[in-house]
């Protein structure tokens, strides 16, 4: 065993074995990386769609956008993933990492296959998507990263399992796991899921493209990778929302308003959340309905409403804690009062309230059976996971970050000026694009098309006008979001290595185990948090309404459409 | 006493719910049902429903169906590369075939008639968008999809493919006339 040492950071009181703190960190840099990737080639793609530029040409446009599809959707997110899974084990339940070594074999078998994938789209023979939907096929090695790196990952979330069984068995903690580990478990348990189904699917196809196995049937293939390809976006929404539990605790000390709420929701995940493979399969001829309406609403839109229910217990929580410092006149004193220029809490709520309004509701119009018909492969789907992936995951991601660098880097952020406004600027724009997105692909406008003019066919069609524009301005939006990362990525990398170094804080031998008041029964926990969130409610109602008129509206769409019956 | 913290109280699942949080909670169960519901609603009493008939099929079994129709039903030809336009009669079964980079062959239909269109695609997967109409369809290599179709106006349509299918995809434009 790898004998280790902890630090108790003097800033947050956190203790960090040392063996998982450097794990954390080179994840966490593997990260950026990815993310620097899937940004240079955001723009390339956000300037090509822009009908006004359309810069690169077909075969460099279909290339850049593997590019940005994989290193955005697997890399940036999953290594990120991982720092968190560590994190959330280790640092918050105080105990050592189970197993260093394996966790370094499992970082060191990501990199080698994010490079590998990378190097093979590079090469060119394998401009596929990130979906690599069969039977069009990718060199070998554009496989065989993805299997590298999907085993690294896999050893990752073992680690963090066995992690939580090391702080169980030496008593690092009392009581249940922190709300925020429990939201890490939830994730981890989709990614293993995920993790499996993309074996099951990618070794085939690997074996498929060196020659070993003559057919894979087109629909299968859809079946089982988007049991990966949705899934993995589910863990996003796990991993995110724990996140938004930690910011809230971290930022204002807030506590869940109900545990029990809180984690029967993330229950809710573990049950429903991978049914969402159907969403990809809606328009698809292999599955029959029946198959369709109950995978496409997580059996009955369980995990749907999973989400609804965080979206209201998080802001909750910031309530009834803020409410608890005086913050209490009028319904929403309490946010006004919010700490706007801390990019930690900023980043956090326009994650926040973007993933509900616009990623969330897109999701489940996008998802139901019939409504997809008007949507399927339309510059929508794109729309809807910007919001869901970048403005939920990924901005939330960013603004832990700003936490993580005095915490985890002991550096001083450099230029805070900037980071003030670096959130806003990324989820503004953000929020601009994927409206727009959503906005022409109701309008029929296609994904993955590089010339909506069709040059070359042998017919002519035209988009209306107003698609046109949406596109423009999708376009600039996208460049003004690049910009927003590029920041951040200046200030991470920058904080790194120029950032006025922190004191370290004490290190010692052993893990000091924190004792708490825990109570043993309600009547001793007198102080119980307040329940009295009229703020909340209200937002949580200007939700509600929004969804059911904008899904009424789809259906009406829907009904003026060909009949089909 | 937050969430990074283990519950401050060992049985917190006994604590009770907040008033708001509840009314949050079953108002947004109710809507998640309801919109379970809706769709299954809309499969009785809806007119816009995918249909769920399909076969297995091959690329020579299905183009050799489709050209048989041609065949049988080619009323002239149109562009410099003579891609057959079609006129089968009302109620027939028509078909489609999608393949790099084209729609095969041109349709022409009656408007406010139905017809049963067998879509299948000859080597990659292709996406049926139907425009300005807005109906997006999978065509998935073999596979037979029976579609019952009524074009409801006149005019002259557009098939975009909108799945990813090799540096000519924004080409794959075809054609469907409804008179």
């Amino acid at each position: 065993m790898m004998t280790t040492t902890y630090r108790t950071c003097p800033r947050t009181g956190l203790q960090f074995d040392t063996q998982a703190e450097s794990l954390m960190r080179f994840n966490a840099v593997a990260a950026v990386l990815s993310m620097v990737m899937g940004g240079l080639t955001a723009v390339l793609v956000a300037l090509t769609r822009w009908p006004a530029i359309k810069l690169l040409p077909a075969d460099q446009f279909y290339q850049v956008l593997t590019l940005h599809g994989v290193n955005m959707l697997l890399f940036w997110i999953i290594f990120f993933e991982i720092a968190v899974l560590y994190f959330c084990s280790s640092t918050l339940l105080r105990c050592r990492l189970a197993t260093p070594r394996i966790a370094w074999l499992g970082f060191a078998l990501m990199v080698i296959g994010a490079i590998t994938t990378n190097v093979a789209i590079f090469q060119g023979g394998s401009t596929v998507m990130f979906t690599a939907y069969v039977p069009m096929m990718a060199q070998p090695h554009f496989y065989l990263g993805l299997i590298l790196f999907a085993v690294g990952a896999l050893l990752g979330c073992f680690i963090f399992l066995g992690t939580l069984v090391v702080a169980k068995n030496e008593r690092t903690y009392e009581g249940s796991i922190p709300l925020v580990t429990f939201g890490a478990l939830t994730a981890c348990i989709i990614a293993i899921f995920t993790i499996a189904s993309g074996a099951i699917i990618l070794i085939p196809t690997f074996l498929w493209s060196v020659g070993y196995i003559k057919e894979i049937d087109a629909q299968m293939y859809r079946l089982v990778f988007w049991a990966m390809g949705h899934s993995s976006q589910q863990i996003n929404v796990a991993a995110h929302v724990s996140v938004w539990y930690a910011v809230a605790a971290i930022a204002f000390g807030a506590k869940p308003l109900s545990e029990k709420v809180s984690r029967s929701a993330f229950l809710l995940y573990i049950l429903f959340l991978q049914l969402a493979s159907a969403h990809h399969l809606l328009a698809d001829p292999g599955v029959s309905s029946e198959w369709k309406v109950l995978n496409t609403s997580y059996f009955m839109y369980f995990a749907v409403l999973a989400s609804m229910i965080h979206g209201f217990t998080v802001p909750g929580a910031i309530e009834a804690a803020q409410r608890e410092k005086g913050y209490t006149h009028g319904l929403f004193e309490w946010l006004r009062k919010a700490p706007w220029g801390n990019p930690v809490f900023s980043g956090t709520f326009i994650s926040l309230v973007g993933f509900g309004f616009l990623g969330g509701i897109s999701g489940v119009v996008l998802g139901a059976e019939q409504l997809n018909l008007l949507m399927h492969n339309t510059y929508y789907v794109p729309g809807h996971f910007h919001a869901t992936v970048v403005i939920g995951t990924t901005l939330a991601f960013m603004a832990l970050t700003y936490f993580l660098i005095p915490a985890l880097f002991k550096r001083e952020l450099i230029l805070p000026g900037v980071a003030k406004f670096q959130p806003y600027i990324f989820g503004l724009s953000m929020y601009v694009m994927t409206l727009v997105m959503m906005g022409a692909g109701t309008l029929g406008v296609s994904r993955r098309h590089w010339d909506m003019a069709f040059a070359g066919a042998p017919f002519q069609y035209e988009w209306p006008g107003a698609a046109y524009l949406m596109m423009g301005i999708a376009g600039l939006a996208g460049v003004v979001a690049v910009v927003g990362g590029v920041l951040w990525v200046l200030l991470v990398v920058g904080s790194l290595l120029f950032g006025k170094k922190l004191e370290e804080g004490e290190f010692s031998a052993r893990p000091t185990i924190l004792r708490m008041p825990v109570a043993s029964s309600l009547s001793a926990h007198g102080g119980a948090v307040s329940h009295h969130v009229p703020g909340t409610m209200v937002l949580g109602s200007v939700l509600l309404v929004a969804f059911v008129l904008y899904y009424f509206v789809n259906w009406k769409y829907l009904s003026e459409v060909w009949p089909m019956a | 006493m937050s969430a990074i913290l283990p519950p401050a109280a060992t049985n917190w699942w006994k604590e009770s719910i907040g008033k708001q949080e509840l009314i949050f909670i079953v108002l947004a169960l109710v809507w998640s049902l309801f919109m379970f519901f809706f769709m299954i609603y809309w499969h009785i009493n809806g007119r816009q429903n995918l249909s769920n008939e399909k076969y297995k099929t091959t690329a020579a079994m299905f183009s050799a169906k489709a050209e048989q129709m041609v065949k049988q039903y080619q009323v002239r030809t149109e562009t410099e590369t003579q891609i057959p336009v079609v006129k089968p009669p009302v109620g027939s079964d028509v078909y489609l075939i999608a393949r790099m980079w084209n729609w095969w062959p041109i349709l022409e239909l009656e408007a406010g008639k139905p017809y049963k269109l067998h879509i299948s695609s000859m080597d990659l997967l292709h996406g049926f968008s139907l425009q300005p109409v807005n109906i997006n369809i999978e065509v998935v290599p073999g596979y037979e999809h029976v579609i019952k179709l009524t074009p409801e106006k006149a005019g002259i349509y557009s098939l975009v493919c909108n799945e990813f299918c090799g540096i000519g995809h924004h080409t794959m434009l075809g054609r469907i006339y409804v008179k």
